[in-house]
């Protein structure tokens, strides 16, 4: 088992027929996630065709959902249109709303938030890297894939990885797998300042997955929601946990690529939240080189 | 930079309040294209201000001391007793700031014309320091002309997002026209906040709690109720990240009476927000951004310049923060933050090894590249041929990872370049240390 997403789950693609949306339908489908529906305005009853692959595009998620039973979404719309689409996908029930897209307002996500409240949709994003289950394949082939990850860094097995930043994650990834350490699930939480699922929505799912043994959380700069997934951690986490937050270096005031990187008045600092890590017990790599190593020293154990 | 370094919170303000004056104290310094906001100047605010119905003093912004003199003649002959010149810059602290001529004052109270054009020929064009700004300071290139007003108190007003509660908050404070941080630091409890539901909008009921928090009574009430309204729409409607009013003063109105007015505004704008505001796109200033931050964006590049002597160029915002971590804890200091962001195309390359090369503190570049879907070879062209348009003459260290990364590292080997290589990122950036030393 992994958490959120399966090798089996039924994946539908929202804005299929863009650049961006294609080029990673295609990449997906290369991995072998069961990418089951596209959906395009417009352009319902054509088909995405890749390889093997045929794909059908449907104009609405609700019809995508009933016609292919897809459990879970990716979204690559353009940000203008993007928070309609996350809402699109909640009120289709699907279980899972991935949104890649960067560039959302903030008003957007505000009235995203509230609407999907005492909803059973989870929302991943916006502005992230996706999530990603390893298959059992080689170079992890199998696995489910939604998003932009290169799913060939992945190996199935038992570290969940949950991050902010994409290519930070990547990199934590990558040292697993070199390492010969498989991966439960990947979530790439995403940068933005009003987010979906939090480290701790996630930390939590690790935390009841039986196949998860240890956790590693990559952090960064800004906000405080680092520091209320380690309180968390000090109180309910049974599983071994490696931390790395990125932006020590960083000046106040000015805001590091992600809009939700940015240090306020002295609070936000990597030194505060190293601290509150540290502080709940989690063992902190000390430069980013590391985070593998620094956890699979806690396994050892 | 923010002037806010030192800055603690008081035990009781901790938590989600804590948080909101942090997030709010963040804007006071900041004045970058690289901000999570579009800074607009004080008389542009006001503008937008006073489309949602809240009160501002009569005034114009003018670019010419001549200018400035008619608009204070008009003002004058309108009854106001007193005219403000207030200088345009992007960065609080103006009143305490210096100029470069050993002018005191960027904001100064007038009381005929002629002192006003006086005023304006000594400010204008000429650069402004204040707390704000760094030593290096700001030309001021317009003035706000405003009737002087009497002030009868002073209060704070300001929008913001809430991170933590993921909903819009609105505070105000009865302590006006000093530092919100001091406020929050001594007083906290003189802060009183209402947290907004973004599907309803600020309701009436709380704009006239927040109203009696400040002290109105009677007729001011409803006032206060009707200005707070116009401040949150501004803020929702316009997509900002903040608006502030430090100070919103009561002061003395016609025929005696007191009213309401904001005598100063501040507003950030969301930039993800921009796209459907094109009329507050336009107000963006260039002057007041830093050029090659500038330059970088119009290359799709994220870049912000720091002080340190090691140049980084990397995918990925995370990254790019890891890697300046890494070149500190290497012993270096990290010359900017670069983020490329998930591809690398050779024109990116090569605009951003064009933008660190003009940058006099540089001493050696390091490039750190995770390929995940693109592939390291064709990265390593794109370096390769950058470094070739650009005749890079800086100590260069490369380490790329993820895919095709062999035939990338070959690439790089091939090029008969003196191209060093990283294995590990520790490795490179302790590499990229040793040459810049």
């Amino acid at each position: 088992m992994a958490i959120l997403v399966q090798p089996d789950t039924r994946v539908l693609i929202q804005g299929i027929t863009g650049g961006f949306g294609a080029r990673h339908a295609q990449l997906s489908l290369d991995y072998g996630t069961q990418v089951v529906a596209g959906v395009t305005p417009g352009k319902g009853g054509q088909s995405f065709r890749h390889g093997p692959h045929d794909v059908p595009i449907f104009d609405t998620v609700t019809e995508a959902v009933k016609q292919t039973g897809a459990q879970a979404s990716a979204i690559f719309v353009p940000a203008p249109f993007a928070a309609d689409a996350i809402l699109e996908g909640a009120d289709a029930g699907l279980e899972l709303v991935v949104c890649i897209t960067e560039g959302i307002p903030v008003t957007d996500m505000l009235k995203v938030r509230q609407a999907m409240q005492g909803r059973p949709t989870r929302l991943i994003g916006p502005n992230c890297p996706g999530i990603v289950t390893p298959g059992s394949g080689p170079d992890s082939h199998g696995g489910c894939r939604i998003g932009i990850a290169p799913g060939y860094i992945h190996r199935a097995g038992r570290v969940g990885v949950v991050s902010r930043s994409g290519t930070l994650t990547y990199e934590a990834v990558w040292q697993l797998t070199r390492a010969g350490v498989g991966q439960s699930t990947c979530v790439g939480i995403g940068g933005d300042p009003v987010p979906g699922m939090s480290h701790l929505d996630v930390l939590r799912l690790f935390n009841d997955d039986p196949d998860t043994h240890g956790i590693i959380l990559i952090g960064e700069i800004g906000g405080t929601a680092e520091e209320e997934a380690a309180a968390w951690i000090k109180e309910n986490c049974r599983k071994p946990v490696a931390g790395f937050i990125a932006g020590a270096t960083a000046p106040p005031g000015r805001r590091m690529g992600h809009a939700g990187a940015i240090i306020s008045g002295g609070k936000g600092t990597a030194a505060a939240k190293v601290a509150a890590l540290a502080d709940a017990g989690i063992a902190v790599a000390e430069t980013p080189s590391v985070m593998a190593e620094t956890l699979l020293k806690l396994l050892k154990r | 930079m923010t002037g806010t370094a030192g800055w603690k919170l008081a035990p009781q303000a901790r938590g989600v309040r804590g948080l909101i004056l942090k997030i709010e104290a963040a804007f006071r310094g900041r004045h970058t294209p690289a901000g999570f906001a579009m800074n607009i100047h004080e008389y542009q605010a006001k503008q937008l201000l006073a489309r949602f119905g809240v009160p501002v003093p009569p005034g114009e912004a003018v670019g010419t001391p001549d200018e400035a003199r008619a608009v204070a003649k008009r003002l004058l002959a309108d009854g106001h007793a007193k005219v403000v010149v207030k200088a345009q810059i992007h960065a609080g602290g103006r009143g305490k700031g210096t100029f470069k001529t050993g002018l005191q004052g960027g904001v100064r109270v007038c009381a005929s014309a002629d002192e006003v054009l006086e005023r304006a020929q000594a400010m204008l064009g000429q650069v402004l320091v204040t707390r704000q700004t760094g030593p290096e300071g700001r030309v001021v290139g317009k003035l706000l002309i405003e009737a002087g007003v009497r002030i009868l108190r002073e209060y704070y007003c300001a929008v913001l997002l809430d991170r933590a509660a993921g909903c819009p908050v609105i505070m105000v404070s009865t302590e006006g026209g000093m530092d919100i941080e001091e406020v929050a630091a001594h007083t906290p409890e003189r802060i009183v906040r209402e947290w907004v539901n973004p599907a309803l909008g600020l309701q009436s009921f709380q704009a006239r709690k927040l109203a009696v928090a400040l002290g109105c009574q009677g007729d001011l009430i409803r006032a206060g109720e009707k200005l707070l309204l116009g401040v949150y729409r501004a803020w929702w409607e316009s997509d900002a990240s903040l608006v502030e009013l430090n100070p919103l003063a009561l002061v003395e109105g016609p025929a005696g009476k007191p009213t309401l007015l904001a005598l100063d505004g501040k507003v950030g704008l969301d930039d993800n927000g921009l796209f459907r505001h094109p009329d507050l796109q336009a107000l963006r200033d260039l002057a007041e951004e830093a050029p090659l931050e500038v330059e970088a964006s119009h290359h799709g590049l994220n870049y912000i310049k720091l002080d340190g002597s090691i140049a980084c160029l990397v995918n990925g915002a995370g990254l790019a923060m890891a890697t300046m971590d890494l070149i500190q804890h290497c012993g270096g200091q990290p010359a900017n933050f670069l983020d490329v962001g998930g591809g690398a195309s050779v024109e990116q390359v090569t605009a951003a090894f064009q933008i660190i090369m003009k940058d006099p503190n540089v001493r050696a570049i390091l490039v750190n590249i995770f390929g995940g879907i693109m592939d390291c070879d064709v990265i390593a062209t794109g370096i390769v041929q950058a470094v070739k348009d650009t005749k890079l003459k800086l100590p260069l260290v490369v380490r790329l990872e993820g895919n095709n990364v062999r035939a990338g590292k070959q690439r790089l080997k091939d090029s008969g370049l003196p191209i060093l290589s990283g294995d590990s990122m520790a490795d490179a950036a302790r590499t990229a240390v040793r040459v810049a030393a």
